[in-house]
């Protein structure tokens, strides 16, 4: 449920509004559901508003926390292919 | 005569019913903007119907009619989309289109210079088609009972000897081409549409494919099909081929020409981009010794640039189109219930 | 596009499979519950379950608020827009979803009822300035990531005294419904659906935060993992329940922790919470009446609710009698168990609503796994793979 798509904003206008950046989209959402939002900061859209920012830090873990997984498989792979 | 002159100076006024009772008005409203406009020999005839010799070979006769809302939108508007429209479903047959004809329903209360933008537009499609509006009519209904206008075209066009393609030509293992990126013009148009919308460079990408059909019959024999992917999108185009043809199809996702931004779009308002309309595109399905020839040639033309080979015709007695999806995994891309509305969740 | 695109990467979908394989034991089953449509509607999306072992299944959850709006309400909206003359605003999802005898809001639109398609509830206050003599109803759906922008709009009107504007308020409430199918006699007693874990709603959690799953994890010693809703997310968050399963653990995790904090979005809660109040109870197709389940406009917004501010009659609303919908909702019965499904039903005509929203169970499996069934059995559970 609940479609949301992480978007860059570009600038900040009255009204709590502000307009997002989606690869060469731009559309103009509410940001009245968030306190302190920066320009350049990326924030989760939901119905035109934006619903939490999108931590930076965090996303890079995840990947790196997915990654692993794949780097334990690469090591099996290599384990099996020396067997004989 | 100087277009550029009349639409920038604009004509004041509004279609009424006069325009449409067969009268005066109605003969001025012919001269001064269809005639003025679309001129040619058979039109300036002046006759109820247009009189053209007959061409050898074998005739194309394709009718279309267009609404689309809003009329104006980014990269054309109704005028061109009918024109290329009509001349795309002619050269979907093998066809080269030679003539058009118009029908116009128009609202009563339209402005006159709004109306002539339209036709100034059909009448450049045409000239840059190569193909003149021989025919026309037009009606006006009352206030409310039509969307500003609508115009239906008709178009006749002629194949030449040893052309053969059609919808139920497809085989299994033929390969499948796609002339460019899809999506494009039905997401232009939403991006005009009330209550969504959005800022963005796409647009339309509504034209005549029947110079880039022209190309591709000339280097590939075993062309079966082309078809272009309009309303519906490639999704349907390419589940109607299938159920013709009795083939199923394998697509790759990662093979299917995309806009960044038309990807953008589609995620932001939930439309999976497979569904979304395109004008100014098309399928063609041949023989894998083919293949890479045709797409040289697709690709040299301007309206082919980032053709791309999407997938393979397979035997399928359930004609299902299915996707390798660029995950890795595999989906069916399936018919669409109905115009696909943006959603929310 | 940054933050969606490296979670579909395919390089890593065959690695993180491979570990799921490998750390799955081969001697039992798991079964995972994805909450949310929006879980279903990548798994199908994506071609995920083609990357699972045999031994992992989904269980599709009632997660889809276009789903479990039961029939009466859809009525309510329909005879808004007919009966009362309002401009009736809605979400896309909502048009085509068929009310008693077939009646859906875009059969309405089409005999002449003035509804708007809307993106936000922003253009549903535009309509209500721009048509100052309308009665502007906002027909609110959705889960708690749906329900602040209604609060924002709500308090937007009364701050302008936007008297014309009111919302038909149908919000649901998560954590009341995984509750009410974990205490389930399918689920505790029966045995006839099996959950070992769940897939946590990745944006509801958003502004909810994890903590209220902390309850579940506990109470029934399930497992719960907060997930995001591209397809690696899924991949990942299944990994990390399999491990919880095998390890004998039962915690919320967060896997989706570049959106979900432990405490949520305490402003958007804090505007909720000031529009709305919980309901008694309220009905969910496939679950019934469900205790404090959905929100209601509090007395101090009152002229905001259509509710109140319109006499909506009562009706004897229908679901089609043989329709599925509700035991597939629950997660007992699967798409193809319904005698309705593929034959009368649908996506060209829809007899309920799991046919219609794109995360319907019944959509999905048309859309994307209706090949699965031939030459063989179509399964609510992934399809094994070979090896």
């Amino acid at each position: 449920m609940c479609l949301a798509l992480p978007a860059r904003i570009v600038s900040l206008e009255e009204g709590a509004m502000a307009t997002v950046a989606l690869e060469g989209i731009k559309k103009r959402i509410s940001i009245a559901l968030l306190d302190d939002v920066e320009v350049g900061e990326f924030v989760l859209v939901h119905v035109g508003y934006a619903l939490h920012k999108v931590s930076e830090e965090e996303a890079a873990r995840t990947l790196a926390m997915m990654a692993e997984a794949g780097v334990l498989e690469d090591e099996i792979e290599e384990i099996t292919e020396r067997a004989p | 005569m100087n277009i550029m002159e009349t639409t920038t100076q604009g004509r004041a006024g509004a279609v009424d019913m006069t325009h449409g009772g067969g009268g005066r008005a109605m003969v001025e409203l012919i001269r001064n903007v269809f005639q003025r406009h679309l001129s040619n020999a058979i039109l300036d005839a002046g006759n109820d119907g247009a009189l053209i010799d007959v061409p050898r070979g074998r005739l194309v006769m394709s009718t279309d009619g267009h609404v689309v809302s809003p009329l104006f939108f980014p990269g054309g508007d109704i005028g061109c989309l009918a024109v290329h429209g009509t001349l795309n479903d002619v050269a979907m047959m093998g066809a080269r289109p030679l003539y058009l004809t118009a029908g116009f329903i128009i609202e009563e209360g339209f402005a006159l210079a709004d109306l002539e933008r339209i036709v100034a537009s059909m009448a450049r499609a045409a000239r840059e088609a190569g193909v003149a509006i021989v025919t026309g009519d037009t009606k006006v209904v009352e206030k409310g009972k039509g969307d500003g206008v609508f115009i239906t075209t008709t178009g006749l066009g002629v194949v030449a000897e040893g052309v053969e393609v059609g919808g139920d030509r497809a085989r299994p293992e033929q390969v499948i081409l796609l002339s460019g990126t899809i999506g494009d013009h039905g997401i232009a148009i939403l991006s005009k549409r009330e209550s969504l919308e959005f800022e963005t460079e796409i647009i339309s990408d509504t034209a005549a494919l029947h110079g880039l059909v022209a190309d591709m019959i000339e280097v590939a024999p075993s062309l079966s099909v082309l078809r272009d992917p309009t309303r519906g999108g490639l999704a349907a185009t390419l589940n109607e081929i299938a159920h013709q043809s009795h083939v199923g199809m394998r697509l790759e996702e990662s093979a299917i020409p995309l806009r960044a931004d038309v990807k953008a779009a589609c995620e932001l308002l939930g439309l999976d981009p497979l569904y979304v309309a395109n004008e100014g595109k098309l399928i063609a399905i041949c023989n894998e010794d083919d293949a890479e020839r045709l797409l040289a040639v697709m690709r040299a033309h301007p309206l082919g640039r980032d053709a791309a080979r999407i997938g393979v015709v397979t035997a399928d007695v359930n004609n299902l189109v299915q996707m390798r999806t660029g995950f890795g995994g595999t989906r069916l891309v399936d018919w669409l219930a109905g115009e696909q509305l943006p959603r929310i969740c | 596009m940054k933050y969606v695109d490296e979670y579909r990467r395919s390089d890593l979908s065959g690695k993180l499979a491979a570990a799921i394989a490998r750390e799955a034991h081969p001697d039992r089953t798991y079964h995972v519950m994805e909450f949310c449509g929006g879980h279903t509607h990548a798994i199908f999306r994506y071609g995920v379950q083609d990357l699972m072992p045999g031994n992992v299944r989904f269980v599709h959850g009632p997660g889809c608020p276009v789903c479990v709006l039961p029939v009466r309400r859809l009525d309510d909206a329909v005879e808004l827009a007919e009966g009362h003359g309002v401009i009736l605003c809605s979400y896309g999802d909502m048009m085509r979803v068929p009310g008693t005898k077939q009646r859906s809001l875009i059969r309405a639109k089409a005999d002449g009822a003035d509804i708007r398609m809307v993106y936000s509830t922003q253009d549903a206050l535009r309509i209500a300035r721009e048509n100052p003599s309308r009665e502007v109803v906002f027909f609110a759906i959705g889960f708690e990531t749906t329900t602040p922008p209604t609060a924002v709009a709500i308090r937007q009107a009364a701050a302008e005294g936007l008297s014309n504007f009111s919302v038909f308020c149908n919000h649901v409430l998560t954590p009341a419904a995984i509750q009410h199918i974990l205490q389930s006699p399918e689920v505790r007693n029966l045995g006839t659906v099996l959950i070992d874990g769940f897939l946590g709603p990745s944006h509801v959690s958003s502004v909810i935060g994890s903590e209220p799953y902390q309850f579940f994890a506990e109470e029934f010693q399930k497992p719960v993992v907060i997930a995001g809703f591209e397809p690696l997310d899924v991949l990942q968050s299944t990994l990390m329940l399999i491990r919880q399963v095998n390890e004998g653990r039962h915690e919320v995790e967060n896997e989706y922790t570049r959106v979900v904090t432990r405490e949520g979005n305490v402003k958007a809660q804090s505007l909720v919470a000031d529009v709305f109040e919980l309901r008694a109870s309220f009905e969910w197709r496939g679950l019934g009446t469900v205790p404090y389940s959905a929100l209601k406009i509090r007395d101090g917004y009152a002229e905001f609710d259509a509710e109140r501010r319109f006499a909506i009659s009562e009706k004897a609303s229908r679901e089609v009698k043989s329709c599925e919908c509700p035991a597939i909702l629950r997660g007992v019965k699967k798409p193809t168990d319904c005698k309705l499904f593929g034959t009368v039903c649908t996506p060209d005509n829809p007899m309920g609503s799991c046919m219609v929203s794109s995360e319907g169970a019944c959509a999905a499996y048309w859309t994307y796994g209706r090949f699965r069934s031939v030459g063989g059995e179509v399964r609510t559970v992934m399809p094994e793979v070979a090896g």
